[in-house]
C-alpha cells in the first residue's frame, strides 16, 4: 500500500495544474481517490462521520457481484465443453469461460470510462464512479456471444443517452446497463434471441474449438417454454435432459452470463442487504410480486407452457433473480419512499411476469419491467408523499 | 434579386433560428412516422413546403374578408383543398411513394405547422411575404426530415434512396443494420441530437 502511495505522491504534481499533464488531472483524480480515501474534509455543514462514500458503496455492489460473476464464467466453460462434446475438468471449464468473457467487460469498461473521463474533462468536474458497477453489469447481462463491437456501441449509446445527457451520475432516470441491454435487444434482436447465442461454441482466444454435438441445443428455459407448442412447463438443459427447478436455482443452464445461478445471486443478495446497500424491501416485494402473479397464471392463465409454469420456478429462471437483488435495487432510479419501494418492486415483478406469460415475442420480461417502473419510481414516490402530506393536514385540522 | 432584411428573415429564419422542428417542436409526429427512408422523407418534405406556401398565399388573399369567428373553418378548407390536390398529385406521377406515405399525405391537415403559419403569418401579412414565409418553414421542416431519414435509412438498412451504400463486406465482416433505426423512438433520439448541435453552434439560441 504504502509503494502505491509513494507513486501516486510523487506523479502527483505532473496532473495538477501547470503540470506536464494536467489535461488528464480527472483520469489521475479518479485513480487517486479509487485507490486511497481521499485527503478532503468538508468545510461547512453537517459533518458526518462515516466511512462510507459513493466509491465504497459502489466497490461493495461489484464484491456482492462476484459470486454471479464468477459462476457465470464457469458456467460459460460448463456449457461450452458440453455442446462440443469434450471433457473438461473445472480449471478449465472456469479458465474458457474467463477467456470468453474478459474481452465484453474491457470492451464495456473501456468505452464507458472513456466517454466519462472525456465529459469530466468538458465539463472540468470529477470523474463520476457510477460507471464501476454498471461497467462490470453489463458483460453480466448479454449473451456470451454477443459481438463486441455492438457491445460497444451500445455501452456508448447507453452512457450518453442514458446518463450524460440527464447529468450524468445520479441524475440518470433510467438505469444504465439496462438501457445499454435494452438498445441491443431492439437494435440486434438477432444476436440477442434465439438458441445460437447463449452457448459459446466457437473458440476463445484459439483454444477449445470445436463442433456443437447431435442433440445439442442453446436455448435458454425461457425461450423453450415461450416457443413450446404444448401446455406442460417442462424445460430441458444444454443435452436435451429435462431440468428443474434445482437446475435453473444453482444455474447450470444456458442464460446470459451473470443471471443464471439464483444461489450466486443470493449470496451477492445478502452482502448487499448487510452492508445496507440495497434495499430489502425492494427485493422482497420484486419476489412477491412475481410470485402472485405467477400464481394467478398458474390458476387462471391460458393453456400455454409459460402461463403453467409453476410460480416458484418463475422466480429462479431468467433474470428475474438478477434483475430483482441488482437493477430493480438502484438508488437512483428506484422509488425511494419506504412505501414506495414496496409499491415499486411489487409492479416490477408483476409487470415482469406479466410480460412473459402475455408476450409471445419477449420470452423474458424483466429488463423491460425495470425499464417501464424506472419512469414511474418518481412519481410513486411523488404520490406517497402527497399523500402522507394530506394525512398529515387533516391529523392537524382534527386538533384544531 | 435583392432581398430586404425582414423579407430574407421570412425566408431564412425558419431554416434555423426560428426553425418549426427544433425550435417550436412542431410536426413531430410526422417527422418520427415518414423518415424510415430518405425518398419518402423527401416527397413529404417537398409536399408540405409546397402546400403551406400555397395555403399561405391563398389565406393571405382572402384574409380581410374571412370572418374571424370561423376563420379555422375558413383555414381548415383551404388547407384541405391544397392537401387534396397534393395528394391526387402524388398518387398520379408518384404512386409508390404515395403508398409509402400512406395517411400521411392526408394527415398534413392537421399538421401544427400549416395551422401555426396561417393563424401566425398569414392573417396579418401580405401574400408575397405569406409565400416566402410558407418556402421558409417548408423548407426548414423538410431539411430536418432529410437528416434524420438519412441516418435512420443509412444506419437501418444501409441504403441511401434505395439503393445500398454499405458494401457488402461490411456485412462479411460481421457488421449488422441497427434495427432500433427503423423503430421511431430512434427518430425522437436523432431530432434530439441535432436540437443538440444546433444548440451548441448557436449558443444564444439556449434557454438560460
Amino acid at each position: 500500500m504504502k509503494f502505491i502511495k509513494n507513486i501516486v505522491e510523487k506523479i502527483k504534481p505532473t496532473f495538477s495544474e501547470g503540470g506536464k499533464l494536467a489535461a488528464f488531472h480527472s483520469l489521475f483524480d479518479a485513480i487517486e481517490t479509487f485507490l486511497f480515501v481521499p485527503n478532503e474534509t468538508a468545510k461547512n455543514g453537517t459533518h458526518i462521520h462515516d466511512a462510507i462514500d459513493t466509491k465504497r458503496s459502489m466497490f461493495t455492489v461489484v464484491v456482492a457481484l462476484l459470486p454471479a460473476m464468477l459462476f457465470g464464467m464457469w458456467n460459460v466453460g460448463y456449457q461450452h465443453f458440453i455442446a462440443i462434446g469434450q471433457q473438461a475438468n473445472f480449471f478449465e471449464q472456469f479458465a474458457f469461460g474467463l477467456l470468453a468473457v474478459l474481452p465484453t467487460l474491457l470492451v464495456a469498461y473501456a468505452v464507458g470510462l472513456g466517454i466519462e473521463v472525456i465529459v469530466a474533462q468538458v465539463k472540468k468536474e470529477e470523474v463520476a464512479e457510477g460507471f464501476f458497477v454498471t461497467g462490470f453489469l453489463i458483460p453480466m447481462i448479454v449473451p456470451i456471444d454477443t459481438p463486441l463491437w455492438m457491445t460497444a456501441v451500445a455501452t456508448a449509446f447507453a452512457v450518453i443517452f442514458a446518463k450524460e445527457v440527464f447529468g450524468g451520475t445520479g441524475y440518470n432516470i433510467f438505469n444504465v446497463a439496462l438501457i445499454t441491454r435494452a438498445f441491443l435487444f431492439f437494435a440486434y434482436p438477432t444476436a440477442m434471441s434465439g438458441d445460437k447465442v447463449w452457448v459459446r461454441t466457437r473458440d476463445a482466444f484459439w483454444w477449445g474449438a470445436g463442433n456443437p454435438v447431435d442433440g445439442f441445443s442453446g436455448a435458454t428455459p425461457l425461450g423453450q417454454l415461450g416457443t413450446s407448442a404444448s401446455g406442460s412447463p417442462v424445460f430441458s438443459d444444454t443435452m436435451g435432459q429435462t431440468a428443474g427447478f434445482w437446475d435453473a436455482f444453482i444455474g447450470w443452464i444456458p442464460g446470459s452470463v451473470g443471471e443464471t445461478s439464483t444461489l450466486a445471486i443470493l449470496l451477492g443478495a445478502i452482502l448487499l442487504i448487510a452492508t445496507g446497500v440495497a434495499s430489502w424491501k425492494i427485493m422482497l416485494s420484486v419476489f412477491a410480486g412475481g410470485a402472485f402473479t405467477a400464481l394467478l397464471f398458474n390458476v387462471f392463465g391460458p393453456e400455454t407452457a409459460i402461463a403453467n409454469l409453476p410460480w416458484y420456478e418463475h422466480l429462479v429462471l431468467g433474470g428475474f433473480a438478477f434483475g430483482a437483488v441488482f437493477m430493480a435495487t438502484d438508488p437512483v432510479t428506484a422509488a425511494r419512499t419506504e412505501t414506495g419501494k414496496w409499491i415499486y418492486g411489487f409492479l416490477i415483478g408483476a409487470i415482469a411476469i406479466v410480460v412473459r406469460v402475455l408476450n409471445p415475442g419477449y420470452p423474458e420480461g424483466m429488463m423491460l419491467a425495470i425499464l417501464l417502473m424506472n419512469i414511474f419510481g418518481c412519481f410513486i414516490d411523488w404520490c406517497v408523499v402527497q399523500s402522507n402530506i394530506k394525512k398529515r393536514m387533516k391529523r392537524v385540522k382534527q386538533i384544531k | 434579386m435583392k432581398l430586404s432584411d425582414k423579407t430574407k428573415q421570412t425566408l431564412l429564419g425558419p431554416l434555423s433560428s426560428n426553425n418549426p422542428v427544433i425550435m417550436q417542436v412542431l410536426g413531430i409526429c410526422s417527422a418520427l412516422a415518414v423518415t424510415v427512408e430518405l425518398k419518402p422523407a423527401l416527397v413529404m418534405g417537398l409536399s408540405v413546403t409546397i402546400i403551406v406556401a400555397l395555403a399561405n398565399v391563398i389565406i393571405s388573399l382572402i384574409r380581410n374578408t374571412i370572418p374571424s369567428n370561423v376563420r379555422i373553418i375558413v383555414q381548415l378548407v383551404v388547407v384541405a383543398t391544397v392537401v387534396t390536390i397534393v395528394s391526387e398529385v402524388l398518387k398520379a406521377f408518384a404512386y409508390d411513394v404515395s403508398v409509402q406515405l400512406s395517411v400521411y399525405i392526408g394527415l398534413i391537415i392537421t399538421n401544427c405547422i400549416l395551422m401555426g403559419r396561417l393563424e401566425a403569418f398569414a392573417m396579418g401579412n401580405k401574400p408575397w411575404d405569406s409565400f416566402l414565409d410558407g418556402l421558409g418553414n417548408g423548407f426548414g421542416y423538410a431539411w430536418i426530415l432529410v437528416v434524420v431519414a438519412f441516418f435512420r435509412e443509412l444506419l437501418g438498412s444501409g441504403k441511401l434512396l434505395g439503393f445500398q451504400v454499405i458494401p457488402q463486406c461490411v456485412y462479411d465482416a460481421g457488421y449488422v443494420n441497427n434495427g432500433l433505426m427503423m423503430m421511431p423512438s430512434m427518430a425522437l433520439i436523432l431530432v434530439a441530437c441535432i436540437i443538440w448541435v444546433h444548440r451548441s453552434i448557436n449558443k444564444d439560441l439556449q434557454d438560460k
